[in-house]
């Protein structure tokens, strides 16, 4: 597996399309821009946002408990995952039960973290992403790059030869309406056809049972309504308290992802229709791990809608697909060391520290200062890249001695004075496509030492 | 009033011109400036590689140099941010200072005697401006403000723009420069481009370690436009 820098390189050889792809994210950026600041109240709205999240962490145990009575009151079945095979296991034997061989799935970045669908084809069972953009990346054997649009790697002439190879739509046919249509007659089919539902949930509400699921296409309702059976899976943390807490995040989330004002479903499942199966399935999967640790806690307030990803300077020049986890972008840098420290160590070093990211988060997480905070803990568990350790302790005595630092600096500028071949050269990571700074003849301060005397 | 000049060790080694500039323009606005002899850095290289543990001795050494001054200034808001964030001092912590925030907030500079009659493009570095507080940022619903351009508003003759993405990153961040260098130089091309198109004659800010980054591009480009610091700005008469 290639780490951030190396995949990154490699998406970054393709100049155009990394022009592409930087500015489609900053049109979406902009668009979140415009919709937030119509919004007179919106630095309220995220330290409402925010608070609340807060407040439903502390008692989260009293929450799921109040959720889960309200749930089963409404007919719901109520099942827990300690973690993502439990997760699987249980969405199996459902469709198992069912003798179910196909299923229609929506958008759920927690089966996405679970590898459900991976899971689900070896037990010989065929999961349909109906939500366009994963529909595009499954046909593809691929993963979403973007946890709001997963195929924002793809152009649409990418789409057009996935579709005419899966679908015979005509080659070289790329117009997205007639793409579009291909995709929902195709889909159809298996909406009509499928006994099992799965999607996922944005918010669930423990005042009432409910959960609310949020999609642009209208795919999870399409799903849920035909299915005999609906099974929602959702991570522990999605809940709020209140049902009208909604009215603080349905307004964020729409904005804070796309720049709509409103997502064009939101939709509450409160019970089961008459003659269907809804089941929950909560999933802990390390959360309860990440709740204990004190610097990171804030990251589950999470609400999924990307505007982290589009702001990131890193993201737009990157490519999801270079975080090699399911959540890419800056969130996904500091989520992950809480599944695996050692194969996500390069992800919070994946950034410049620039801010941009906990400024635009609706619910305030401090990203950035989490990002800095894992550095250290991976660093304090012995996972730095060879070298880095010694180096560092290198630089760091030098610079605690000034005399030392002042040979040193010296010799430094000597070094980039004098042999520039030494220092510009291509296994210098500074100079392969800059130059090094010019060496003055003298420090600052031994031109003020001679200033002064 | 009694000023400690903080100079990074970067601008110290590559960028005298930028301390130069500041101890003048200090001085001329009337402070008694002290440049403490055996400073080095502010330990952020190691701090923001993971290695927070290892920054005990810059610690020490900044407390040594800087102990019992009201006002620590420097010119660099990217270190100023890591003593602001991380040192144990809690007096060194409230006292030290970006040198344009200095300006602004305690000096109350209303008028400058500087002259600089070119087009510039101004780069709002983001230790700077999301983590001081320098200007607001493009990301918050809140009322625009800049205390650099409030400053760069004084200078005679001088014409400066701001890129169309106003307030994004340049892509140096420290050790990320060298570690992730093809998305570092990627951002930094990027970010000239977008200064560039704005026909300027230099690339400014407040944070020489963001100008060292791109004039590392931009030389290698054979562009004829220069970087220069802020200050530099503020203090150059004709």
């Amino acid at each position: 597996m290639l780490n951030h820098a190396e995949a990154s390189e490699q998406f970054i050889q393709d100049a155009e399309r990394t022009t592409w792809h930087d500015e489609t994210l900053w049109f979406v950026r902009s668009k979140r821009d415009k919709a937030s600041k119509v919004i007179p109240e919106w630095e309220d709205l995220r330290e409402h946002a925010s608070r609340i999240k807060d407040h439903v962490l502390v008692n989260l145990g009293q929450y799921l408990v109040e959720f889960e009575a309200k749930a089963k009151a409404n007919g719901i079945h109520v099942h827990w995952a300690k973690d993502a095979e439990e997760h699987n296991q249980i969405v199996y034997e459902l469709v198992a039960k069912h003798g179910s061989k196909a299923l229609v799935k929506s958008k759920s970045m927690l089966t996405e973290e679970c590898h459900l669908n991976s899971f689900l084809t070896k037990k010989g069972v065929e999961v349909v992403d109906t939500d366009l953009g994963e529909r595009i990346v499954q046909f593809r054997d691929e993963v979403p790059s973007h946890i709001v649009l997963p195929a924002i790697h793809l152009k649409k002439e990418d789409v057009g030869e996935t579709f005419h190879q899966h679908l015979g739509t005509p080659k070289g046919n790329k117009d997205p309406q007639f793409l579009t249509e291909a995709a929902r007659q195709h889909l159809r089919g298996y909406f009509l056809a499928a006994d099992v539902a799965i999607t996922g949930v944005n918010f669930a509400v423990a005042e009432t049972g409910e959960f609310v699921v949020c999609t642009n296409e209208g795919n999870a309702d399409m799903g849920a309504h035909l299915a005999k059976v609906h099974i929602a899976c959702m991570g522990i943390e999605k809940l709020i308290p209140k049902r009208k807490d909604l009215g603080v995040f349905l307004r964020l989330l729409a904005r804070s992802a796309t720049g709509q004002l409103i997502t064009t479903y939101s939709s509450h499942f409160a019970k089961p229709r008459e003659g269907q199966e809804m089941h929950i399935v909560l999933v802990d999967n390390g959360r309860t791990r990440q709740l204990a640790r004190p610097e990171f806690r804030n990251s589950l307030k999470c609400i999924r809608c990307a505007a982290c990803f589009n702001t990131c300077p890193v993201y737009r020049r990157s490519g999801g697909h270079s975080y090699h986890q399911p959540v890419a972008g800056p969130i996904g840098s500091i989520l992950a060391p809480n599944f695996d420290k050692k194969s996500n160590v390069d992800l919070p070093f994946a950034s410049t520290l620039c801010g941009s990211c906990t400024n635009v988060c609706p619910v305030k997480i401090n990203i950035h200062e989490q990002l800095w905070f894992w550095r250290q803990d991976l660093m304090k568990d012995g996972l730095a890249p060879a070298g880095k350790s010694l180096s560092m302790q290198g630089m760091a005595w030098v610079l605690s001695h000034p005399k030392i630092y002042r040979l040193a600096g010296a010799m430094g500028r000597f070094v980039v004075k004098n042999l520039p071949f030494l220092v510009n050269n291509s296994l210098n990571p500074w100079a392969k496509q800059r130059e090094m700074p010019e060496a003055p003849k003298e420090s600052f301060q031994s031109w003020y030492q001679s200033r002064k005397s | 009033m009694r000023v400690a000049l903080f100079v990074p060790c970067y601008v110290d080694q590559f960028y005298p011109q930028v301390a130069i500039a500041s101890l003048e323009l200090l001085e001329k606005l009337g402070c008694e400036v002290v440049v403490p002899k055996d400073q080095t850095c502010c330990g952020q290289p190691m701090a923001n590689s993971g290695f927070a543990n290892l920054t005990g001795g810059c610690d020490t050494n900044f407390s040594q140099n800087f102990d019992g001054f009201d006002y620590i200034v420097g010119p660099s808001g990217s270190c100023i941010l890591h003593i602001k964030e991380h040192h144990p001092s809690k007096k060194i912590r409230e006292s030290v200072y970006e040198i344009c925030e200095f300006l602004v907030d305690v000096l109350q500079v209303k008028k400058l005697d500087a002259h600089f009659p070119h087009r510039v493009g101004l780069h709002q570095s983001c230790h700077g401006q999301r983590g001081l507080r320098l200007s607001s940022m493009t990301e918050r619903n809140e009322v625009p403000f800049s205390k650099i351009a409030q400053l760069l508003d004084m200078v005679k003759g001088l014409d400066y723009v701001l890129p169309a993405r106003a307030d994004e990153c340049c892509g140096f961040g420290g050790t990320f420069c060298v570690t992730e260098e093809a998305v570092s130089v990627r951002m930094g091309q990027d970010r000239i481009q977008e200064h560039v198109v704005n026909q300027i004659d230099y690339l400014i800010g407040a944070d020489t370690s963001c100008l060292m980054h791109m004039e590392g591009i931009l030389r290698r480009q054979n562009s004829n436009v220069q970087i220069k610091h802020v200050i530099e700005i503020l203090n150059h008469h004709a």
